[in-house]
């Protein structure tokens, strides 16, 4: 196994000075309490600030611990508490639409399947609970990445698997801004030739996204002629993501 | 039809909840409510019927106003409840004389002893004496609350389950359903009435018996926040999820992971009497159709282990969070918990036993104590498993199963790993509401039979063992071998 990596490490320790002190902190200020080159603190600094970690009142002014680090801190639920509290609303969604369930969350930029339900036809299936699933090809994948506060690591090339796969970070950037608009998102034969899935976000008490829940299946069944997922599904998927939402402790909407 | 709706009130030993059902039995809305635990002395458990009579109002207004449903949305309402749990009030005034006794409740110990051999009356009502059925419980009320009896005898007060609580509180009719008649020790198999001699051995007033009425009938209409609708079906929990995994031929089982486990098969028209520490019990009655025999493997703690490990030991904040902590973890380390917290149920019936955590070594750290915890529930299930197997000469296939700890991934999968048979879970879990719901719908016409039914039970998950049968027969042996350190612990001077 290779060693620590040193400038995660520094990162983490101008991440717990800020979060020690009462008042902000300086390029200089954090530089000399780490004994480290100006330099090389206000270049951790810059990419803190990208990702949301840190945020400066104004330019060239001291640091405070940002939005999105508190919400990664408070937003993770644990993943068999989810799939407890989501049980009888993702039964009923597999019963209404016919289809099979999966709940997944977002573990290191993919989607980790946290609870599975058959589809409803007796057929043998697999339960794939644990399975990781490619985040940008799949509709939970984009529920989880358009509400998340970091969002899609852009900076790695993604995965292609057909030829609707989205790669290009522009579309990407655009299907998850929809995806916000909506607020649900649907894949089509993004990840498998002829398959579609559909999904919408679950959300806590502070209205933070916890997960999100979805069907898939054949495109034959999901889709209107258009390649549009029918609108009866939709219902179906964001009801079932609301009324978990809700037994979470969300506000109704 | 198809626009109205069946509600489906579950009293629980933790709380009480009322599940509305569409057609389709999907569900529509769940309302729940806790109600206290009250534990005057160690192994006694009592709750307080007013408490839970006001919840269960609570969660019926609940339930139909999450899904902005009024009583003129349901078509009618079943009840399904904790059995064995005893309660007697004043008929006049509808006040309990005394909280509840609840099932886990052990005071009526040395009672059942005097009453002599365990096998005494099994013949007669299928049950081995033992602490947890009613009868014994009603005795007890009768000779220490003050002027009992003599009232019973007048018939002032009246004795009931949970059903009968909550039917009377419904509809003013003194009933109760032959399942939960069956769990009083005072109920004849065959005849399905009181049985002489038995209400006189334990020694029972009849006068303040409810009557035994089929499972799925209208008893009566409620009044009050219910006004209107026919309350069409009682069934004790078990029997109800039973009836909810459509169980209807002989042969078919479930086994149910609440507080305690149950698995219950069903054996058909006839009561199977068995050779191994199982319980004969009455599935169902539809109405004027034939009862439906089952034969029942009891296991007192398994939910309420994990219960326990979360609130009196805290290593946990949620019970789903066991599979978390046992996950940090690949095996048990060597460790088994064996919980019998108020004896061993099925198959032992040892009422002398107490918990053991067998294996320890100072490598047990607290993710072996939690794979430990959830593999109690496992083994305690093979047991029964075996039994059930011995009784009926035929094995298991398949275990149909339910209840919340279904939700646990690593148990499912343990389960069908010890128990060499895959595991299904379909896809309404709340099986209990859902077996009452059925009933009740049966019997008011809103299904027309047991078979439409059944076109509603889907498979929602399915776990297939994996163990090495080396494994498995290992961790079987050791299992065994911390059970047997259970038994024989409580002595006579215990209760002093």
């Amino acid at each position: 196994m290779p060693g620590p990596i040193q400038s995660i490490e520094r990162a983490a320790a101008i991440l717990r000075l800020l979060s020690s002190g009462a008042r902000r902190m300086s390029v200089g200020e954090l530089a000399r309490a780490l004994e480290l080159p100006k330099g090389t603190v206000h270049g951790i600094l810059r990419t803190l600030q990208l990702v949301g970690f840190v945020e400066q009142s104004e330019d060239g002014g001291p640091y405070r611990l940002g939005a999105a680090l508190f919400h990664i801190g408070t937003s993770y639920l644990d993943g068999n508490e989810l799939r407890t509290r989501a049980l009888n609303w993702s039964d009923s969604l597999a019963a209404r639409s016919m289809e099979s369930v999966r709940i997944g969350t977002l573990h290191e930029g993919q989607v980790l399947v946290v609870h599975h339900v058959f589809r409803p036809d007796n057929s043998s299936q697999v339960l794939e609970v644990g399975a990781l699933l490619p985040a940008h090809a799949t509709a939970l994948g984009k529920v989880l990445l358009a509400t998340d506060p970091v969002g899609l690591d852009f900076a790695d090339p993604v995965q292609r698997f057909t030829p609707r796969t989205l790669t290009d970070p522009d579309d990407l950037t655009k299907a998850l801004d929809e995806v916000r608009e909506l607020g649900w998102a649907a894949e089509v034969e993004e990840l498998v030739e002829g398959e579609v899935s559909i999904a919408a976000p679950i959300r806590d008490r502070r209205m933070v996204t916890v997960g999100a829940i979805g069907v898939s299946g054949p495109i034959e069944r999901l889709c209107d002629a258009d390649r549009k997922p029918k609108s009866q599904l939709v219902s179906y998927v964001r009801e079932a993501a609301r009324a978990i939402s809700r037994e979470l402790g969300a506000l109704p909407w | 039809m198809t626009n109205t709706f069946v509600a489906a009130i579950d009293q629980g030993t933790t709380s009480s909840r009322c599940i509305v059902f569409d057609h389709g039995g999907n569900i529509v809305s769940v309302a729940q409510k806790e109600h206290r635990q009250i534990f005057p002395k160690p192994g006694w458990v009592e709750h307080d019927a007013e408490e839970i009579w006001a919840n269960v109002l609570d969660v019926v207004h609940g339930a139909l106003q999450k899904a902005s449903l009024n009583v003129h949305d349901l078509a009618a309402v079943g009840i399904t409840n904790q059995r064995e749990t005893t309660v007697v009030w004043d008929k006049e005034t509808g006040v309990p004389v005394h909280h509840a006794i609840v099932w886990q409740d052990t005071r009526t110990d040395a009672l059942v002893r005097e009453l002599g051999d365990q096998d005494r009356f099994r013949d007669k009502c299928g049950l081995p004496l033992a602490t947890y059925f009613s009868g014994p419980k009603l005795r007890w009320l009768l000779d220490h609350v003050d002027g009992l009896r003599e009232r019973g005898e007048r018939g002032e007060v009246l004795f009931g389950t949970m059903d009968t609580w909550l039917i009377w509180k419904l509809t003013g009719r003194h009933v109760t359903d032959v399942t939960n008649a069956s769990r009083t020790m005072l109920m004849n198999l065959e005849t399905l009435d009181w049985d002489d001699e038995l209400v006189d051995a334990i020694g029972v007033p009849k006068a303040m018996l409810p009557e035994i009425r089929s499972s799925a009938e209208v008893y009566g209409t409620a009044t009050g926040t219910l006004e209107g609708v026919p309350v069409a079906s009682a069934l004790g929990d078990q029997q109800a999820a039973l009836f909810g995994q459509t169980c209807f031929s002989a042969g078919e089982g479930k086994c149910t992971y609440g507080t305690g486990s149950f698995l219950l098969v069903n054996t058909g028209q006839k009561p199977v009497h068995s050779q191994h520490g199982l319980l004969t019990t009455v599935g169902y009655k539809i109405g004027d159709q034939p009862a439906s025999y089952a034969l029942e493997g009891a296991i007192a703690v398994t939910g309420a282990l994990v219960q326990w490990f979360r609130d009196k030991v805290g290593l946990i904040t949620s019970a789903a969070e066991i599979e978390t902590l046992a996950r940090t973890v690949e095996d048990n380390g060597g460790a088994y918990f064996v919980p019998a917290f108020s004896g061993l149920f099925a198959p032992h019936w040892r009422s002398d036993a107490r918990g053991v955590i067998a294996g320890l070594t100072g490598y047990i750290d607290k993710g072996h104590l939690a794979r430990a915890v959830l593999e109690a529930s496992a083994w305690q299930t093979r047991e029964v498993v075996d039994a059930m197997n011995a009784d009926s000469g035929v094995d298991l296939t398949t275990l149909k199963v339910d209840g919340g700890m279904t939700a646990n991934n690593l148990l499912m999968q343990f389960l069908a790993d010890v128990l060499d048979a895959p595991v299904v879970r379909p896809i309404v879990a709340e099986t209990t509401c859902l077996g009452a719901a059925y009933a009740a719908g049966l019997a008011v016409g809103y299904w027309s039979d047991t078979e439409s039914l059944r076109e509603n039970w889907h498979k929602a998950a399915e776990w297939l063992p994996t163990m090495e049968p080396k494994a498995r027969d290992k961790g079987y042996r050791k299992w065994k071998k911390a059970v047997a350190r259970t038994v024989d612990w409580i002595d006579e001077d215990d209760d002093e």
